[in-house]
């Protein structure tokens, strides 16, 4: 495991594709170095993911009773 | 841009459909052609369908309802990927792929849709980004706006945006979005694909998936901001210029 130091840029620079695990693992593991001692960073990456948690529940949603209804009767028809 | 041709998408998919099977394809348009005769199922790969449905039918009304932003326009995508997956059942290897093929099919059905209707921008069509509103944000960093590093009270603004927010202005923003860059965002904050997956599903590379991505989140951010202000959840601050903040990537 690489503990290169990384810069507070770099961290900012890929962390959204950090946080989308879309960096690679020895990338990775520099970022989540970076964040333990960081207290900048880590903020950010903080305020970011608290984000992405409130877009993503925000997107829930139930499905109505009708298409519970409707997907039974197409299930049915298979 | 480069098109992804049928006889070449094999090549680049993960692996666990067969290159002639639903989701090899990129273009959702081309499927219904491609789809495997009605294979006699067990009944155990019944069962296994009608759970798996039942349970994440939340799920794909909820990504659908974002995607199409109309309730009977998501039941219907909702209620063709049923089918559809159904149909290509045979073409899964793995019944642990499941849920991620799916979703899949729920996005390469909602682009065939999205496409039939033919009357919106074509999805290859970039962004006008003339669009002040969108050139402006194209890097807008909502915590760059409000952080402020010596602030030691029990709250930070960053911190009230995002606890304060409403679900309501949350799904506004997003659903104001230019289409490219919701369907990205969607796709890889929602439902959780990854870039690659949406790069195959949009039939555009991998570069334009993060540029998408980039620019949405900007963008998104940029609306919660204004939204945040207009409802006195922070004070009037000054926009950013447009490239100031161009040294951040």
């Amino acid at each position: 495991m690489s503990q290169q130091e990384i810069s507070c840029e770099e961290v900012i620079e890929q962390l959204f594709h950090y946080l989308d695990r879309e960096v690679d693992e020895d990338v990775g593991e520099r970022i989540r170095h970076h964040l333990a001692r960081c207290r900048d960073c880590f903020s950010r990456a903080e305020f970011e993911h608290r984000l992405r948690e409130r877009v993503r529940e925000a997107s829930e949603a139930r499905a109505p009773e009708r298409l519970h209804r409707r997907l039974a009767k197409v299930m049915d028809s298979f | 841009m480069a098109r992804v041709r049928p006889g070449k998408v094999g090549n680049l998919l993960s692996g666990y459909l067969d290159p002639a099977g639903c989701l090899s394809h990129p273009c959702p348009e081309a499927v219904p052609e491609m789809l495997m005769p009605e294979a006699e199922h067990s009944q155990h790969t019944r069962r296994f369908f009608e759970t798996e449905i039942r349970r994440l039918t939340d799920r794909l009304y909820a990504a659908a309802l974002r995607l199409t932003r109309d309730p009977d326009d998501a039941e219907d995508v909702v209620a063709e990927t049923v089918e559809r997956a159904w149909r290509c059942m045979g073409e899964l290897r793995d019944s642990k792929s499941f849920e991620g093929w799916l979703f899949r099919i729920l996005n390469n059905t909602f682009i065939s849709q999205w496409r039939r209707r033919g009357s919106r921008q074509h999805l290859e069509t970039e962004l006008d980004l003339s669009d002040s509103d969108a050139s402006g944000a194209l890097q807008f960093s909502l915590f760059k706006q409000l952080h402020q590093p010596f602030l030691l009270w029990w709250s930070t603004p960053e911190e009230r945006v995002v606890d304060e927010l409403l679900r309501e202005d949350i799904q506004h923003a997003i659903d104001e979005l230019p289409e490219e860059f919701r369907f990205t965002l969607v796709m890889v904050e929602v439902m959780g694909h990854s870039y690659r997956e949406v790069g195959e599903i949009l039939d555009v590379p991998l570069g334009t998936v993060r540029s998408r991505l980039n620019r949405a989140r900007s963008l998104l951010q940029k609306r919660l901001w204004q939204r945040a202000l207009e409802a006195g959840i922070i004070n009037s601050a000054p926009v950013p210029e447009a490239g100031a903040e161009r040294g951040e990537s």
